[in-house]
């Protein structure tokens, strides 16, 4: 039980606090739909969910940097693939979108390498480049800059914006507290997934005036203020034990890194509109697809980074 | 032995790579047939067509699913109709013999007969990617036979774009499965073969409404 030790107090915190979660979680989906039959049905699908996507990231995060950049790879996949089947796409690029798939192994391979320059560029431009090559070699003109605006789309939300997640991994241990680089990941993890659940559940309880009524009709002021404030709340308060974040700059990003959350959220169900589906696939049953368990995450991951970089880590 | 083998390339080749390489939605999992004697009917535009079918039933009832599939295509090689009869477990059908007088058909009614779940591609052919061609009456022919068991209409869309005829590029899409109501001879053919078929068909193109829209041109 070597490794169990080894496991920083913080985390063992964290894991179990998790754990303890999904117990009461799945306790409620056994009780509820008895006390009322028909409105939390598919509450034990959601939960059942819960536990496999929870196993996974644990299990990974216990596992190492290798093994978190591997899962993230595998979601970047899945998501893509979400985003590619329902996106417009012309019958000879078959092959441009194949080479997308190409770029999720090299993009991960640079996190694996610790290359982080190349990391920044490849994808936003010479990706972007080779696209655009691509496509000309197609010799098919007409819809030629929708595609490649969506395929590159397709590109910088799903794999390189994701990837940012996994490069956390990659933080020198000796600049983060005892949480550690896998503390940084549960981090981000925890706050983005907190930060939507906050907002649904205050928008239960307190929303009144619908945001945007047009792309997500249950996104309301008073669920996205109580949902920022606490996951603002929630941030500052265990940013010391899992990132080496001062006062200042720990208030700062609480304060943004909700908003970037709730941004990603319905920019995501702006783009699943557009292609007129609710749920990005039904790959996970009570949740949707890859896509729309990540939407958020795709907004945060970046954001919370590039800040993490310009306030505390030397790496960066 | 072979059923071993059988099994197991299904459950961890096949299947994983229906699920993650490819990538499937199913709506209407619970018209999907549990038991034999049973036809179900698809639309055909690729070869993984043939996966996903693979993929869709339960792994209990996966020992009685058998496809019926162009003996010109995959018994061109020794190795490809071994492959084809006892891993995919498929009934070759001699299409090129068509009209020849030979019933075609013997093995599929034997299958049917046995309490097989027998999945046809009526179209015939895997045709232009993501367009449906006419039906064969093949169905017809075997419904007739079996006034009463049921025919499963699933439309199957995407799988022209994963692997199209002709290309050797499989480039990963998620499809979509939609698993109809089923229907049969004694209720919907007037005991007109034709009428059968339109009515299978129609009834397939109306399954394609449920899966998300798919802007392929």
């Amino acid at each position: 039980m070597n490794w169990l030790t080894n496991i920083p107090f913080v985390l063992k915190l964290g894991y179990g606090g998790v754990f303890l979660l999904l117990v009461i979680g799945t306790i409620l989906s056994i009780i509820l739909p008895k006390v009322k039959p028909g409105k939390w049905d598919d509450l034990v699908p959601r939960m059942k969910s819960w536990w496999v996507m929870c196993g996974l990231v644990l299990a990974a995060l216990l596992s190492g940097w290798k093994a978190v950049v591997i899962l993230f790879a595998f979601i970047s996949y899945l998501a893509l693939k979400e985003y590619m089947t329902l996106a417009p796409t012309r019958k000879q690029d078959r092959g441009v979108v194949l080479f997308g798939y190409l770029l999720i192994p090299l993009t991960y391979a640079l996190v694996w390498i610790n290359n982080y320059m190349i990391f920044l560029i490849f994808i936003p431009v010479y990706a972007f480049f080779a696209m655009a090559i691509m496509m000309a070699l197609t010799k098919r003109t007409d819809g030629f800059l929708t595609t490649s605006g969506i395929v590159n789309f397709g590109l910088l939300t799903c794999v390189y914006n994701v990837a940012y997640a996994a490069f956390l991994m990659r933080t020198p241990a000796a600049e983060l507290p005892a949480a550690g680089p896998a503390g940084l990941v549960f981090f981000l993890i925890l706050v983005t997934q907190f930060n939507d659940m906050s907002q649904y559940m205050f928008g239960k309880v307190f929303g009144r005036r619908k945001i945007s009524p047009n792309i997500s009709p249950n996104k309301t002021w008073g669920g996205a203020i109580g949902g920022f404030v606490a996951t603002g709340i929630l941030f500052v308060w265990l940013a010391p034990y899992f990132t080496p974040l001062t006062f200042w700059p720990s208030v700062f990003i609480g304060a943004t890194l909700p908003i970037m959350g709730f941004f990603g959220d319905i920019t995501m169900s702006a783009i699943k509109r557009d292609l007129g589906v609710k749920d990005a696939s039904l790959l996970i049953p009570g949740h949707g697809g890859v896509l729309d368990r990540i939407d958020s995450l795709i907004f945060t991951a970046p954001w919370y980074f590039h800040m993490l970089a310009y306030f505390a880590l030397e790496r960066f | 032995m072979i059923d071993l083998l059988r099994k197991a390339i299904q459950i961890f080749l096949a299947r994983p790579i229906a699920k993650f390489v490819i990538g499937m939605d199913v709506i209407g999992r619970d018209n999907l047939p549990t038991e034999g004697p049973v036809i179900v009917a698809a639309n055909h535009n690729s070869h993984i067509d043939t996966l996903i079918l693979l993929s869709l039933f339960s792994t209990k009832v996966l020992h009685n699913v058998r496809q019926v599939g162009a003996a010109d295509h995959f018994l061109k090689t020794r190795m490809m109709s071994w492959i084809s009869i006892n891993i995919i477990g498929m009934i070759p059908i001699h299409r090129k013999k068509a009209g020849q007088g030979e019933d075609l058909l013997a093995d599929s009614r034997a299958a049917l007969e046995a309490g097989r779940i027998l999945v046809v591609f009526p179209e015939g052919t895997r045709g232009e990617a993501e367009e449906m061609a006419g039906f064969k009456t093949g169905v017809a022919r075997l419904a007739k036979d079996f006034p009463d068991i049921p025919v499963v209409p699933i439309y199957i869309q995407g799988a022209g774009r994963v692997l199209p005829r002709g290309s050797k590029l499989l480039v990963p899409f998620n499809c979509t499965a939609v698993v109809g109501e089923p229907i049969n001879w004694a209720s919907h053919s007037d005991n007109d073969r034709h009428i059968f078929m339109e009515n299978l068909k129609v009834t397939i193109q109306e399954l394609s409404t449920e899966a998300s829209p798919l802007r392929w041109d």
